[in-house]
């Protein structure tokens, strides 16, 4: 669920609104988006993809977080390179090479057949 | 709350997932005036946007289209049509080409430069065909909820009134033409992409007459983390699952052994670990679709040598392949008006009984969009202005008018719903004595939905209503269809029934009815079979 909005990051620029698709998020008095109906949010990530500053975080529990938890807390997050890891992956962003040129899966109809190592 | 916002178009489109993105770019191209309104966001909406997907891409020579037509048949129950698969394939060749050209999707590249066109990214390709429509001089509407169908005095449906829910004002549209996108139902089980397909386009169709088929290929079940939203079924084919003292869970698999996942969860916590997976594989999986690995890497999991703990989360009809039934080779409903595409229509023309991967879906969404929208703007062109002077009724009901006092009981309602249809004792594992009890319990919340049900929040009464119409009319699909075949499996009824190989349609609100829908025969084999 969505866990964070950075204040520091955000600028206000409403895309994040927009683009929920279930329509968590309200704008704040002072134009930061709050969240503002966090048991809508479907855990789907595409706010972050949205973000063009990487100011969300949504953790990937179905459930809220605790108070305290490692995935609330920016700096964490920042240090673990985990802000706008999502937007990175699918190559969004000025200077990226989109991720769909690169998107060539496995082969999904043949695994490499193996016995399974046990525990 | 601000005055009503009165809007006109020639085509007015339900939804803004693949299909109905399709759906609004045909009949723009085909020079109506387009109108798309979406409950959340076009971009983002739905199961494909926030996921990746395979697509139904197959070069046109006879060899392949042939072995592609022929490979999910058995699977399928025997249920789909050989004319719809090869007019799927026709349009899903030509639909996935004009989407490498003028729609600028980047399609990966193989070593010799070729674009590899059989799979796209959910995010890229829904954000292309947002700005693709917008060239094409569509108009959006985002988090716009339709609330009902409006007819015409002669039933035909005239329009749609909904509610901008950003601003709190309700809209009212008048138009030549509807089509519904609006997806299938995954009764908000949290599978990714899927809350905002509540079944809501088959609630609208129903009201106005049309019925559905399929209804009883409705129990799609998709292996996630435990803690998690994201499905990706078919990279667990690389998986070994595990009980949690270690021990291997004999006869599971992401496939055939889905149902004995199934079985174990019952009781029990059950593991996986992509330890099929090698290198190679791991790396193409990451690039494959990046957002499968969000779960793991913010919780420091590593899939291929950690055991995690998964869950199966119901995907109802968006994988299953129910839904309103198709009248016509323009995706037509047999109301005047309304067509349906994607989802929220039956996918068995193509799919039969069972869906595995997303190609089909994928390729069933913008050949469906692309017939509903052009067969909509014939309808509405023909119709002429004439179409917006017309005196339109409103046509919802259940969650919007109730018949006696109105009661806020959504929340207990959705809880209800869910209980009737998430457990896999009920739903995945069926037997005739659970589902009878489980659709009188349906029955009793539908009467009272009827006579009270209306929330404040208009949006989720009716999706509340959408869910649990749609409970009802799968069970009673499940339980006129007393055998197995698809992804329908009868514990009481293991057995295919040659006798049985038909579609079913249902149909009725208050009242549901049921009656067999023959396949046409297509093949000397059918012949044979038939």
């Amino acid at each position: 669920m969505i866990e964070l909005v950075s204040r520091g990051r955000c600028i206000t620029c409403d895309r994040c609104i927009a683009a929920c698709p279930t329509n968590v998020f309200d704008r704040g008095p002072d134009g930061v988006p709050v969240v503002a109906r966090q048991s809508d949010c479907q855990t789907c990530f595409m706010c972050e993809a949205y973000c063009p500053t990487d100011a969300l975080f949504v953790a990937p529990n179905v459930a809220p977080l605790a108070e305290g938890d490692p995935l609330r807390d920016e700096q964490y997050l920042e240090s673990a390179g985990l802000l706008g890891s999502y937007r990175a992956e699918i190559g969004w962003g000025h200077g990226r090479t989109p991720g769909a040129r690169l998107a060539v899966g496995p082969d999904l109809h043949r695994p490499t057949a193996t016995t399974p190592k046990g525990p | 709350m601000i005055d009503i916002l009165d809007l006109t178009a020639d085509v007015l489109v339900v939804g803004g997932g693949p299909a109905g993105a399709w759906a609004a770019l045909k009949a723009a191209q085909a020079g109506a005036d387009v109108l798309l309104v979406d409950k959340g966001y076009l971009g983002t909406s739905g199961a494909t946007a926030s996921a990746g997907t395979g697509v139904w891409y197959v070069e046109p020579e006879a060899k392949a289209r042939e072995a592609a037509m022929a490979s999910r048949e058995n699977l399928n129950g025997h249920l789909s049509d050989r004319r719809w698969m090869a007019r799927v394939l026709d349009q899903t060749y030509a639909n996935i080409n004009e989407l490498a050209a003028a729609g600028r999707y980047p399609f990966p590249r193989d070593a010799d430069g070729a674009e590899l066109r059989k799979g796209v990214q959910g995010p890229e390709y829904m954000r292309r065909m947002r700005a693709w429509l917008k060239r094409s001089g569509v108009r959006i509407l985002d988090h716009s909820p339709v609330l009902e169908l409006m007819t015409d005095a002669t039933g035909a449906v005239a329009g749609v009134a909904g509610h901008r829910r950003q601003i709190d004002q309700p809209y009212r549209v008048r138009a030549g033409a509807v089509v519904l996108a609006t997806g299938g139902c995954a009764f908000l089980s949290r599978a990714l992409g899927c809350d905002v397909n509540t079944g809501d386009g088959a609630l609208f169709a129903a009201e106005v007459g049309a019925a559905l088929s399929g209804m009883e290929f409705s129990n799609a079940y998709a292996i996630a983390p435990e803690f998690s939203t994201v499905t990706k079924t078919a990279y667990y084919s690389y998986a070994s699952f595990y009980r949690e003292d270690g021990t291997v869970l004999d006869g599971a698999g992401s496939q055939r052994g889905r149902s004995v996942i199934a079985r174990e969860l019952l009781h029990a916590r059950v593991f996986a670990r992509l330890d099929k997976a090698d290198a190679a594989v791991q790396a193409a999986m990451r690039l494959g679709q990046p957002n499968f690995f969000l779960p793991f890497d913010r919780m420091r999991i590593n899939p291929f040598t950690d055991r995690f703990p998964i869950t199966l989360l119901l995907e109802g009809t968006v994988r299953g392949t129910g839904g309103v039934r198709i009248a016509g080779e323009d995706c037509s409903t047999g109301i005047p008006g309304l067509y349906v595409a994607g989802d929220v229509a039956t996918r068995e023309l193509i799919c039969g009984g069972f869906t595995g991967g997303g190609s089909h879906n994928s390729a069933w969404a913008m050949s469906s969009g692309t017939w509903a929208g052009q067969a909509a703007a014939r309808h509405a062109t023909a119709l002429g202005p004439n179409a917006r002077r017309r005196k339109l009724t409103a046509a919802g009901r259940t969650g919007l008018r109730p018949t006696g006092a109105a009661a806020d009981t959504i929340a207990e309602l959705v809880r209800a719903v869910r209980a009737e249809t998430h457990p896999y004792d009920k739903n995945y594992l069926r037997r005739g004595d659970v589902l009878t009890a489980s659709l009188a319990t349906l029955n009793e919340h539908w009467a009272d939905a009827r006579a009270h049900l209306r929330g404040a929040d208009r949006l989720a009464s009716r999706q509340a209503a959408a869910m649990l119409a749609h409970a009802r009319w799968m069970y009673t699909a499940a339980l006129a269809r007393t055998e197995s075949r698809g992804m329908h499996k009868r514990l009481d009824h293991p057995e295919s029934d040659p006798g049985r190989r038909h579609r079913l349609i249902v149909g009725g609100l208050d009242e549901l009815w049921s009656s067999p829908d023959p396949v046409r025969p297509h093949t000397p084999l059918d012949l044979a079979v038939a």
